[in-house]
């Protein structure tokens, strides 16, 4: 079986969520990844040292700068002739572009799957991963977005797969690029983060999130919040953790002053070791939780960062 | 320019679903069943377009059984006009939900379609994103705000690392994330008032849409449950248990 992985990236650097999908790839057979960008030869070249890639198609062409979804989804129409299966990892970008890739060939999208059963069987989260769908597909073709937190990232070895340029189409001009605004941090990003700590409705405020950086900051983690915390303005859109927001599964999760709503646990309730702090005992993240402590989480926060630091 | 609004009727996102034993599916005899959280907000965002004169009609769809057209009343009772329920089985693949959706779209020409980004039943976050494609049409997905000016849409799209900002031509299918507005109720003269606004019926059939399943759904199970731990007593326990039992940091 031969697969295509579409790459994500921001023309300079490989993001770290291919790997995972080139690990579910190759459960399925040969792996092709393909780059599609602007002057993002350099992003090729890692996606060439990606261990058991074949080989790296790079499109480079003005109108993919910007990864719309009207410009992505033809050049992997195109290559889907010579493929089994398209997969790309189920980050914003892969979800907004594959959809698009599989109605052209018409084919039935199967959405952030978490294990391979085999060639054609997928496990993949339902009702926020409160059930766990087995679905076969019934098509010779497949489109899949994988949920990167469920497979191991491939390795970056010192061989070099060849790189091919292909000629990608030319653009859809349905839509335009105008801006981005991304948020600035030192801290490693969320989904890819070894550690996570996570604030809820009980920081109070935006301010007192400054406390859960210190923790973050001894830890090299980054910080998450609740949908409660930001639908209260305490915490940017982007660092939602749940559901309908970003699925993380690191080593170790913290989660300070968040009860543990359904929606908020899909998307931390792989993590390996999980710890709660909350004032209220009866908090249902305590079900779920490895360690919890029933603390103010003012009081534990800078003595946590204290602690931490000798 | 009138706006199509797409709404799926699922299990109510305050209701812990129960998953058969038998691995056979999810339990919905007698539980509360609502519109798709996400289909609220761009059915919002429709009716707040036409009251801001952008749009002269909202027509609300639905697919799927019967009970659908609770759903569709339910948009109309926000403030769409009409509604157009199209008989299928519930458990229709996004896929044929873009193609009747595109069907729709060619009979009613709408400038704007609007759904919610995601079902929380299937989490699948595909309709809009094939229905565009289908289309041909321009999409801003996972949108935060959205304008409607000179022919053209802009849309703030949540994405990974941010915010990104979009210019679509129209028409084009825009797809909403959770901060794009907040639901109005609707009151009861609303609600009454829903009650005559027409609904048309439509079949598959009629629609010419071939809805055969792609995918065969072979078992949907309760995941591994996760076994609750131990309350400790401080914070030097805590870190303690971090680094020599749970070896995390």
């Amino acid at each position: 079986m031969r697969t295509l992985v579409l790459a994500e990236h921001d023309n300079l650097e490989l993001k770290a969520q291919t790997l995972n999908a080139v690990t579910c790839a190759l459960a399925l057979g040969r792996v092709d990844v393909l780059v599609a960008g602007a002057d993002c030869q350099a992003v090729a070249d890692a996606a060439a040292s990606i261990q058991g890639v074949d080989k790296v198609l790079l499109a480079d062409a003005i109108h993919l700068k910007h990864p719309l979804a009207e410009d992505v989804a033809p050049p992997l129409v195109q290559l889907a002739v010579d493929y089994d299966a398209l997969l790309a990892p189920a980050t914003t970008s892969g979800k907004n572009v594959m959809p698009r890739v599989a109605a052209l060939l018409d084919v039935q999208q199967i959405s952030d799957i978490c294990a391979v059963v085999d060639a054609d069987t997928f496990k993949r989260p339902i009702y926020a991963g409160n059930a766990i769908a087995t679905v076969r597909s019934l098509g010779a073709k497949k489109v899949i977005t994988v949920r990167a937190t469920a497979f191991d990232s491939a390795p970056i070895g010192s061989q070099r797969a060849p790189i091919e340029t292909i000629e990608a189409p030319p653009p859809a001009n349905v839509s335009t690029f105008v801006s981005a605004e991304l948020t600035q941090s030192n801290r490693p990003e969320l989904s890819c983060a070894g550690v996570v700590i996570s604030g809820g409705r009980g920081m109070g405020s935006g301010e007192s999130f400054a406390l859960l950086e210190a923790v973050a900051d001894q830890l090299g983690g980054a910080v998450g919040a609740s949908r409660a915390a930001v639908d209260a303005g305490f915490a940017p859109n982007d660092t939602q953790v749940g559901q309908t927001g970003k699925v993380v599964a690191p080593e170790l999760y913290i989660a300070v002053g968040i009860s543990g709503a359904i929606q908020h646990l899909a998307g931390m309730i792989e993590s390996r070791v999980i710890v709660a702090i909350n004032s209220d005992p009866d908090a249902p993240i305590f079900r779920v939780a490895d360690y919890g402590l029933v603390a103010d989480l003012f009081d534990v926060l800078p003595e946590l960062a204290q602690e931490l630091e000798q | 320019m009138r706006i199509l609004v797409a709404v799926k009727r699922v299990v109510d996102y305050n209701v812990r679903i129960r998953v058969r034993a038998d691995g056979t599916g999810v339990d919905t005899a007698g539980v509360k069943m609502s519109m798709n959280p996400f289909d609220e907000i761009a059915t919002e965002q429709a009716v707040r377009l036409k009251e801001a004169g952008v749009a002269t009609e909202v027509v609300a769809v639905s697919i799927g059984e019967a009970k659908a057209q609770d759903t569709i009343r339910t948009a109309l009772a926000m403030g769409a006009d009409r509604g157009i329920h199209v008989a299928a089985d519930a458990s229709l693949e996004p896929l044929a939900v873009a193609k009747v959706l595109s069907a729709l779209a060619r009979r009613e020409c709408p400038g704007l379609i609007l759904l919610g980004k995601q079902a929380i039943d299937d989490d699948a976050n595909q309709t809009a994103q094939m229905l565009a494609a289908l289309l041909g049409w321009g999409q801003g997905t996972f949108a935060s705000q959205l304008n409607i000016e000179d022919g053209t849409a802009r849309v703030v799209r949540e994405i990974d690392g941010g915010l990104e900002t979009l210019s679509l031509k129209l028409p084009c299918v825009v797809s909403a994330d959770l901060r794009l507005n907040e639901p109005r109720y609707a009151s009861l003269p609303n609600i009454m008032k829903a009650k005559s606004k027409p609904i048309d019926a439509l079949t598959l059939g009629e629609l010419g849409v071939d809805a055969t399943p792609r995918l065969d759904v072979l078992a949907i199970e309760a995941p591994a449950p996760r076994q609750a731990g131990q309350i400790l007593g401080s914070v030097a326990e805590l870190v303690e248990k971090l680094k020599t039992e749970a070896k995390v940091i």
